[in-house]
């Protein structure tokens, strides 16, 4: 349990939190949201996707690796951030090929449900349409790499839990993109399974298992039944509740 | 069997007039009138400058996407494209029957797209025309202009596609761009509060299709443009059971001459192209499909509702099987060749479609749960339905990796792409004196294009209000008059 006597305030509210807990993990334990992507409770964090940016004392930190400390004074739900937010969110769409009304996680997907709640009607930026290859070589697993935001979870999941190392980055910038570890660099000739945590875990339609196409009905995916915002806030006081009690 | 169609000797000396409109969803389309010296039309082509680039930008897409990417095609029609596309991908994965649920939550997803689709088309789009004149004041000759003089009829035309769009809503999700049809079957069973709703607002539904047959009938028989406006000769073709049952969700293929007689009959609509081919012009990027027993020249053929009345020998529902033979014995009890009589088959149809709806909703099938089945993989699959317009061919190829290799769509606006030109030849023939350029015939030509309900016109006329550019072209090329219908409505010379 936090204790009580340790808070910082975060906007207008007062957060409580336990020693050695990120700003982000005590927000969300207290209710508050904080619009992330490469962050997921159940793994280790690693603010590459620089969404839950916050102000802490005049200065931006990434708030899912900043360790809250007594008396901080952070703002998240402010007119510039919320506009950084979303022009980052609104690059990632550009930057990729995400074809929201084609795609099989459409509904589950986080990127667009961030979308959705901060407002995006349009990718606003011109579209870069880079030319990626899509790696369906495995027969129970597809690497759409058009709808990769290089959150770098696969890679995180894959290295720590899977214990496997079946992904890594290359490349540089707008270049940069996701290897698979195989003779070949194809899914098939790698270690990859249709259990592993790596591929379960992806937070858009990158990394998927075959076949499951639109089995869910509208009314029942994931972010129909709740907010994005809200279903994540839940998972993460779970997790807190699992982990401390 | 048309003598004047792209049969000019020297179309080099020809003048030319450009009727261009330009729609706000689909792109953009233009007609080109070919004149001999006299003035007499003795060409026409509809060109669909547009791409739309499908078949090209689902390659490499896994085939399980295929069903919903390809919706995205129409918003007026998607439920056809997503239940052809699913009965192509259901070959994909050996379904070569589906439960009995499954295929009775698509036949009723189908029958409702046909209500909804031909009541926006008759309501909506063509009611303007036929209620008022083609020759009527243009901002009367819209929906708004009808809800002011009929509001009982408006307001069933609306009602009668909001029954539609709810079929389509309880299975699919949404009214529009939903999802339901998964590779083998579908993805959701139908409520009984759900079923319960439907089965309550169907009676009065079929009353309203009864009512608007009997419109559709009396507009086309009390009209003197009935019998000269585009009636022409032309070979049909169309899916039936294979009893001989119409059938617009499975079937095999049949196509008649335009005397009635069987040109083919029971044809597995996976071996299409042996019995069709497309030539490809280089004018439109729309293609010309012909009965290859005919050839080229003479293998055109009309779709829809107007071909399908024609081809198959019964309806399977009583009050619309009623209607059919009333519209057959209209026409001598022969082929009916009648361009505008492509609305009072509609309306026979959206009867037809309604009678299935309770049908279905009766079945107990219909509540099942058993939903998929699959069974050995194979690599191509090809999909047919008859969609609100006409024949919908889906053909895909995919890879030992799932990925789609080539895709065939062949839709129903692209089968009556001859027959477009062939009605607007007829009535420009008819109404253009070579040297005047007039709104009337402007009008005249919207009117024969929209017969046929193709994704080009139906954008454009939702308020009456077509953008069109006349331009009428000397031999040499030069511009000697011009003429500008606004999106406005407004009628000028072009100039500023």
């Amino acid at each position: 349990m936090p204790d009580s006597k340790k808070t910082f305030q975060l906007d207008d509210r007062e957060v409580p939190f336990r020693e050695g807990q990120t700003i982000f993990d005590a927000a969300m334990a207290a209710g508050i949201f904080i619009p992330h992507l490469c962050h997921n409770p159940d793994f280790e964090p690693h603010s590459s996707c620089r969404l839950c940016t916050v102000i802490v004392n005049g200065r931006p930190f990434a708030s899912c690796t900043q360790p809250a400390v007594a008396g901080q004074m952070v703002q998240s739900n402010t007119p510039e951030l919320r506009d950084m937010r979303r022009m980052l969110t609104q690059m990632l769409f550009v930057e990729g090929n995400h074809n929201c009304p084609g795609c099989i996680k459409s509904g589950h997907c986080r990127l667009q449900a961030t979308a959705y709640e901060l407002g995006i009607p349009d990718n606003h930026y011109q579209q870069f349409f880079p030319l990626r290859e899509v790696d369906a070589s495995h027969p129970g697993i597809i690497l759409d790499r058009d709808r990769c935001i290089l959150c770098g979870l696969c890679v995180r999941i894959s290295r720590s839990v899977d214990k496997k190392n079946v992904f890594a980055m290359t490349g540089r910038g707008i270049d940069t993109t996701i290897v698979v570890d195989s003779p070949s660099g194809l899914l098939v000739d790698s270690t990859v399974s249709v259990d592993d945590q790596a591929v379960l875990n992806c937070p858009v339609g990158a990394l998927m298992l075959k076949r499951m196409a639109f089995d869910v009905p509208f009314g029942d995916r994931t972010y129909d039944q709740a907010l994005y915002s809200e279903d994540s806030v839940a998972r993460f006081q779970a997790t807190e509740a699992n982990r401390h009690g | 069997m048309s003598p004047f169609l792209e049969t000019a000797a020297n179309p080099r000396s020809l003048r030319r007039v450009v009727i261009e409109p330009v729609t706000r969803v689909e792109g953009h389309g233009k007609v080109t009138l070919l004149l001999d010296d006299e003035g007499r039309v003795r060409q026409a082509r509809l060109h669909i400058v547009e791409f739309r680039g499908f078949e090209k930008f689902i390659q490499g897409r896994p085939y399980w996407e295929v069903p919903v990417l390809v919706q995205r095609l129409c918003g007026i029609c998607p439920v056809s494209h997503h239940l052809a596309a699913g009965k192509a991908v259901d070959m994909l994965v050996g379904a070569r029957r589906l439960t009995p649920t499954a295929e009775k939550l698509r036949r009723l997803l189908h029958a409702g797209q046909i209500v909804q689709s031909h009541a926006l088309h008759f309501f909506h789009l063509a009611s303007p025309d036929l209620l008022f004149g083609f020759d009527s004041e243009r901002d009367r000759r819209n929906i708004v202009g009808v809800i002011g003089a009929e509001p009982e009829l408006a307001r069933k035309g609306v009602l009668l596609r909001k029954y539609g769009q709810e079929v389509i809503r309880h299975i699919t999700g949404k009214r529009v761009h939903g999802k339901a049809v998964v590779p083998g079957g579908m993805n959701k069973e139908l409520t009984q509060s759900a079923r319960d709703e439907m089965r309550r607002g169907i009676g009065e539904i079929i009353g309203w299709s009864r009512e608007a047959v009997a419109i559709g009938r009396r507009l086309f028989e009390s009209s003197e443009q009935s019998a000269q406006f585009a009636v022409f000769p032309s070979n049909y073709m169309g899916l039936v059971a294979p009893n001989g049952e119409s059938d617009l969700y499975d079937g095999v293929l049949r196509a008649k001459d335009a005397a009635g007689k069987i040109i083919f009959d029971q044809v597995d609509y996976t071996k299409y192209n042996r019995f069709l081919r497309e030539e490809v012009k280089p004018w439109t990027y729309m293609k010309f499909p012909f009965i290859v027993s005919l050839g080229e020249e003479e293998g055109w053929y009309r779709v829809g509702p107007l071909a399908r009345l024609n081809v198959a020998d019964r309806l399977g529902t009583p009050l619309a099987e009623a209607e059919r033979q009333a519209f057959r014995a209209a026409a001598g009890g022969g082929m009916q060749h009648a361009t505008l009589a492509y609305h009072w088959a509609r309306l026979i149809e959206m009867l037809h479609a309604a009678e299935r709806i309770e049908r279905l909703l009766d079945d107990p099938d219909i509540l099942g749960a058993d939903l998929v089945t699959s069974g050995e993989r194979a690599f191509e699959g090809v999909g047919v339905v008859e969609a609100p317009r006409g024949t919908l061919f889906h053909h895909y190829k995919v890879d030992e990796n799932d990925l789609v290799v080539r895709a065939n769509l062949i839709v129903s606006t692209t089968h009556n792409n001859q027959a477009m030109n062939e009605s607007v030849r007829s009535v420009a023939a008819r109404y253009l004196d070579g040297k005047e350029l007039t709104e009337g015939l402007l009008n005249h030509i919207e009117v024969a294009i929209r017969a046929y309900d193709p994704c080009l016109s139906c954008a454009t006329h939702a308020l009456g209000r077509m953008p069109l550019q006349v331009e009428l072209v000397d031999a040499g090329g030069s511009v000697i008059s011009r003429m500008v219908k606004g999106s406005d409505g407004r009628v000028t010379d072009g100039e500023g």
